[in-house]
C-alpha cells in the first residue's frame, strides 16, 4: 500500500465524481498507474476494481505501462495532416526507433499522436512535455531531441 | 503617472513562437535603458494573427510588431521608444499590395473582422481581473442581478443567440428549459471539451479573456436558478486552466463569485473539472458522465440535460464561445445584437483559419460573410499561389466545401445545406495538392479512434467506412464502393447514439457530392490527382528534360534509378520507394509524378 496514494484515495473519498481527479493526481506520483494503484484506488473508494480498471482504460491520458521521461506528441490534426504531420512522425520514429505509443527502452521518451493540440497556426506542431514546437520539418528533429536528450529529462 | 503599456502576446500560438524570451528580453532592455518605470509589459491572451507571431503592440502609438525576435527588442527600445522611430522591419507588409501597416487597425487581417467576443482578447491581461473590470468587466451581470431572471432568458431569446458549439439550438430556448425543470439543485455547465482537429477559438477566449466565461456562466445561473458551475476543459489546454482558476479565485476575492453576489442573494460556485484525453465529451450526455467520475459514454436523449443532468438535476449545458456572448449581449441589449448577422444566425462567429492560408489564425466575423472574404481578404489568400480547391468546415462533423460556393453568405443553415456545418468553427483550406479522398480517410481515421464504441452503428460502422476508404487509397477500390459508403454513411447518421456517430460520415459524404472524379480515378484509374496517396503514386523521369546529370541516382536511397552519362536515366517502378527524394534533387524539373 503506497500511503501517498492513501492520501489522495482520502482527499477524494466523498467527492461525488472524484474518480477522474483522483486517477488523475495518482498518475502524477508515479508516472502511471501500475495494477496494485488501481487495486488500492478500487479498495479505498468502496468500488470494483472494474470500474476503476474501465475508466483508466477509457480515456488516453491514463496509462498502465511505464513511460519515457520526455513525451512527445507529434500532431495529426487536419492541418498538421495537410502541412506534413505524417511526415515529421514518420521521422521521429526513425529517430527514436520506436513506434507511435511506444517508449525507447533506456525510458528517455515515449513517442505519442495526439489528435489535435489547437495550435494549429503553426502547423506541424509537436510537443515535448510543456513545450510546443511548430512549423517544423524533418530535418530539424534531431536537434529538438538533441535539446532533451542532453537535459534528460522534464524540466 | 500612468505607466505606458506594451503588450506581449501571450497566447499558445505566440509563446510557441517564443513569445517569453522576447518578453524577458524586453524587461532587460527597458532596465538597462531606465524606462521600467515608464513602461509596463502586460502578457496578453491571444491577438488572434498567429501566422505572425511573436505579436507586440506598443500601446501609447498603437504600433503593431509581428515575428518579433528577441535579438530585434533593443532596437524597438532604443530606436522607437527612446528615439521615437518605429522599428519598420518589424511593422507587417500585406505580401499582396506591399503596404505596411503602422496600427493593427491597418492590418487587413483584422479589418473585416468584427471583434464583439474577442473585444479584450489581446488587449488585457488576463491574470489581472481589474483590467477586466476597467473595461466594463462584471457590469453585464450587475445589470442582470438588478432585473429579474425571466427577463434575461426573454433577452436571450430575443438577441437570437444559438449554440457556438455546433448544434445552433436557442440559447435562450435551453435557458428556459432547464429554469423550468424541477429540482431541488440546478448546475451549469460550460463545455470547453474543444476536441474538433482545427479549432481552437474557445482556448483563445480562456487563455485570453477567462472572466468573460466567468461572467457568462454567472448571468446563466442566475437566469435558470442554479447554484454551482462546471467548467469542463480539455486537459491538453494547461494555460487556460491555469488562467481560469486564477480568474475564478480574483472573482471571488471580489465577490463576483460565492455567496451574496454583489449583495445580491444569489449564491453561485465555479468548479474546473478536467477531461482525461476522449474526444467524444465534447457531446454533453459523454460530458455528463465524465464529470461523474465514469467512462465518458452518451447516453440517450430525452432526457435532455436541461431536465436531468449532473447527478440527475437540470443542467444547462453551454459552449465557451456561446457564453462569452451573454456579457457582450447585456453590454449592447438584444435588439441591437440581433441586428448583427442573417435572418436565422445572429451575432458573429470566431473561425479557425488553418491549413493552406496565408494568414493562419482567429478572425471574429458576423455570421452571413462569405467564406471569400474569411479566406482571401482576412486569410490573405492560399499560400505558395496555389489554387484554392476546398474549404472544411467544422471539424470530423463537418463537411467539404468547393470553389463554386465560395460567395455563399455563410450561417448555420447555408452550411448544412451544403453538406457541411458550422460545428465549432474550425476551417482548414485544401489547395489543389490535398486529396480529398485522403482528407476524407483522415478524419474517418480519428472518428474511428474516438468513437466510445457504445452503439453498434458508429462502432462497427467507422470502422467499415474506413475500411473501404484504405482500399480505395491503396488502389484495390471497386466500383460499387462509393455505393456502399454512401448507404452505410447515411444508415450510421440515421441510427447513432449521439452526435459523433450522427456526424461522422459528413466528410466522406460531402467529399463524394462535390469530389465523385477524384474518387473514380483513385477506383477506376488507380490515379491520384493530387499525387497524394503514395500506393498510386509513379516516378517517372522525361526523357527530353533529363541532362543525365546523375544527381538523382545519387540521391535515390534504394538505387531505382539507372541511366549511363548523356543518357536519360529511368526509374524502376518496382525497386521505387516513392519517397520523393529524385523530385527534390533534380535541378530540371525532369521528373513528375502521376
Amino acid at each position: 500500500m503506497d500511503p501517498k496514494v492513501a492520501a489522495l484515495i482520502d482527499k477524494y473519498r466523498g467527492y461525488e465524481g472524484g474518480l477522474v481527479p483522483l486517477l488523475q493526481e495518482a498518475q502524477d506520483l508515479k508516472g502511471y498507474l501500475p495494477r496494485e494503484v488501481l487495486e488500492q484506488i478500487a479498495g479505498g473508494m468502496h468500488t470494483s476494481l472494474a470500474k476503476v480498471y474501465g475508466v483508466a482504460t477509457f480515456y488516453s491520458q491514463f496509462h498502465l505501462k511505464p513511460r519515457g521521461k520526455n513525451i512527445i506528441r507529434v500532431c495529426q490534426g487536419t492541418a498538421c495532416h495537410v502541412r506534413g504531420g505524417t511526415e515529421i512522425m514518420a521521422r521521429f520514429e526513425k529517430e527514436l526507433g520506436v513506434g507511435s505509443g511506444e517508449t525507447t527502452p533506456d525510458l528517455n521518451f515515449t513517442l505519442e499522436s495526439v489528435a489535435c493540440i489547437g495550435a494549429c497556426g503553426l502547423a506541424p506542431v509537436i510537443t515535448v512535455n510543456d513545450d510546443t514546437h511548430g512549423r517544423l520539418t524533418p530535418d530539424k528533429i534531431p536537434g529538438i531531441l538533441e535539446q532533451y536528450q542532453e537535459r534528460g529529462g522534464k524540466q | 503617472m500612468m505607466p505606458n503599456r506594451i503588450l506581449i502576446c501571450g497566447g499558445t500560438g505566440c509563446i510557441s513562437s517564443h513569445s517569453r524570451p522576447v518578453m524577458d528580453r524586453l524587461e532587460k532592455e527597458l532596465q538597462q535603458a531606465n524606462l521600467d518605470q515608464e513602461y509596463q509589459i502586460i502578457f496578453t491572451g491571444c491577438q488572434g494573427f498567429c501566422e505572425q507571431g511573436p505579436i507586440i503592440i506598443v500601446e501609447k502609438d498603437s504600433t503593431f510588431y509581428c515575428r518579433v525576435d528577441p535579438d530585434q527588442v533593443p532596437a524597438i527600445v532604443q530606436d522607437h521608444l527612446k528615439a521615437g522611430r518605429p522599428v519598420e522591419e518589424l511593422l507587417y507588409t500585406n505580401p499582396d499590395t506591399g503596404i505596411t501597416a503602422r496600427t493593427r487597425d491597418e492590418v487587413v487581417f483584422f479589418q473585416k473582422q468584427k471583434r464583439l467576443v474577442l473585444h479584450n482578447c489581446g488587449l488585457i491581461d488576463p491574470e489581472n481581473i481589474d483590467e477586466y473590470i476597467a473595461r466594463g468587466g462584471y457590469k453585464a451581470l450587475e445589470k442582470a442581478l438588478a432585473a429579474d431572471p425571466l427577463q434575461i432568458i426573454e433577452m436571450i431569446k430575443k438577441s437570437g443567440l444559438r449554440g457556438r458549439g455546433g448544434g445552433g439550438f436557442p440559447a435562450g430556448i435551453k435557458w428556459e428549459t432547464a429554469r423550468n425543470a424541477a429540482g431541488k439543485h440546478k448546475y451549469v455547465v460550460c463545455n470547453a471539451d474543444e476536441g474538433d482537429p482545427g479549432a481552437f477559438m474557445d482556448r483563445s477566449i480562456m487563455e485570453g479573456d477567462p472572466h468573460a466565461v466567468l461572467e457568462g456562466m454567472l448571468i446563466a445561473g442566475f437566469a435558470i436558478g442554479a447554484q454551482e458551475g462546471y467548467i469542463y476543459i480539455r486537459a491538453e489546454y494547461p494555460l487556460a486552466v491555469r488562467r481560469l482558476l486564477a480568474a475564478i479565485r480574483q472573482a471571488e476575492e471580489k465577490g463576483f463569485i460565492g455567496d451574496k453576489i454583489l449583495g445580491s442573494g444569489f449564491g453561485f460556485r465555479i468548479r474546473v473539472k478536467q477531461g482525461a484525453g476522449a474526444f467524444v465529451c465534447g457531446e454533453e450526455t459523454a460530458l455528463i458522465e465524465s464529470i461523474q467520475g465514469n467512462r465518458g459514454m452518451p447516453r440517450p436523449r430525452p432526457p435532455f440535460p436541461a431536465i436531468k443532468g449532473v447527478w440527475d438535476m437540470p443542467t444547462n449545458v453551454n459552449n465557451v464561445e456561446t457564453l462569452a456572448n451573454i456579457p457582450v449581449i447585456l453590454g449592447m441589449g438584444a435588439g441591437e445584437y440581433a441586428k448583427i448577422g442573417t435572418q436565422q444566425s445572429k451575432g458573429t462567429k470566431i473561425f479557425a483559419l488553418t491549413g493552406k492560408i496565408n494568414n493562419t489564425g482567429l478572425a471574429e466575423v458576423p455570421m452571413g460573410i462569405t467564406l471569400r472574404e474569411i479566406i482571401y481578404d482576412i486569410g490573405g489568400g492560399i499560400k505558395d499561389g496555389k489554387k484554392f480547391k476546398a474549404v472544411q468546415i467544422g471539424g470530423p462533423s463537418g463537411g467539404c466545401i468547393p470553389a463554386e460556393h465560395l460567395d455563399v453568405a455563410i450561417d448555420y443553415d447555408s452550411l448544412i445545406s451544403l453538406g457541411a456545418m458550422m460545428g465549432s468553427g474550425g476551417l482548414v483550406v485544401m489547395d489543389e495538392e490535398t486529396c480529398m479522398v485522403d482528407v476524407a480517410r483522415f478524419f474517418l481515421t480519428f472518428t474511428r479512434t474516438e468513437s466510445c464504441g457504445k452503439c453498434t452503428p458508429c462502432r462497427e460502422g467507422t470502422k467499415r467506412l474506413l475500411e473501404i476508404l484504405e482500399r480505395i487509397v491503396e488502389g484495390k477500390g471497386e466500383k460499387r464502393d462509393l455505393e456502399t459508403l454512401e448507404r452505410l454513411g447515411r444508415n450510421i447518421i440515421d441510427s447513432s447514439l449521439c452526435g459523433l456517430g450522427q456526424s461522422a460520415p459528413n466528410p466522406i459524404l460531402s467529399t463524394l457530392r462535390y469530389f465523385r472524379s477524384e474518387y473514380e480515378l483513385h477506383i477506376e484509374q488507380k490515379v491520384c490527382p493530387a499525387g497524394v496517396c503514395k500506393a498510386l503514386k509513379h516516378y517517372r523521369v522525361i526523357p527530353e528534360k533529363c541532362k543525365a546529370c546523375g544527381l538523382c541516382k545519387q540521391e535515390c536511397p534504394v538505387g531505382a534509378i539507372t541511366g549511363e552519362k548523356k543518357a536519360p536515366h529511368v526509374i524502376d517502378p518496382a525497386k521505387c520507394a516513392k519517397c520523393g527524394e529524385c523530385v527534390k534533387k533534380c535541378p530540371f524539373e525532369a521528373i513528375v509524378h502521376g
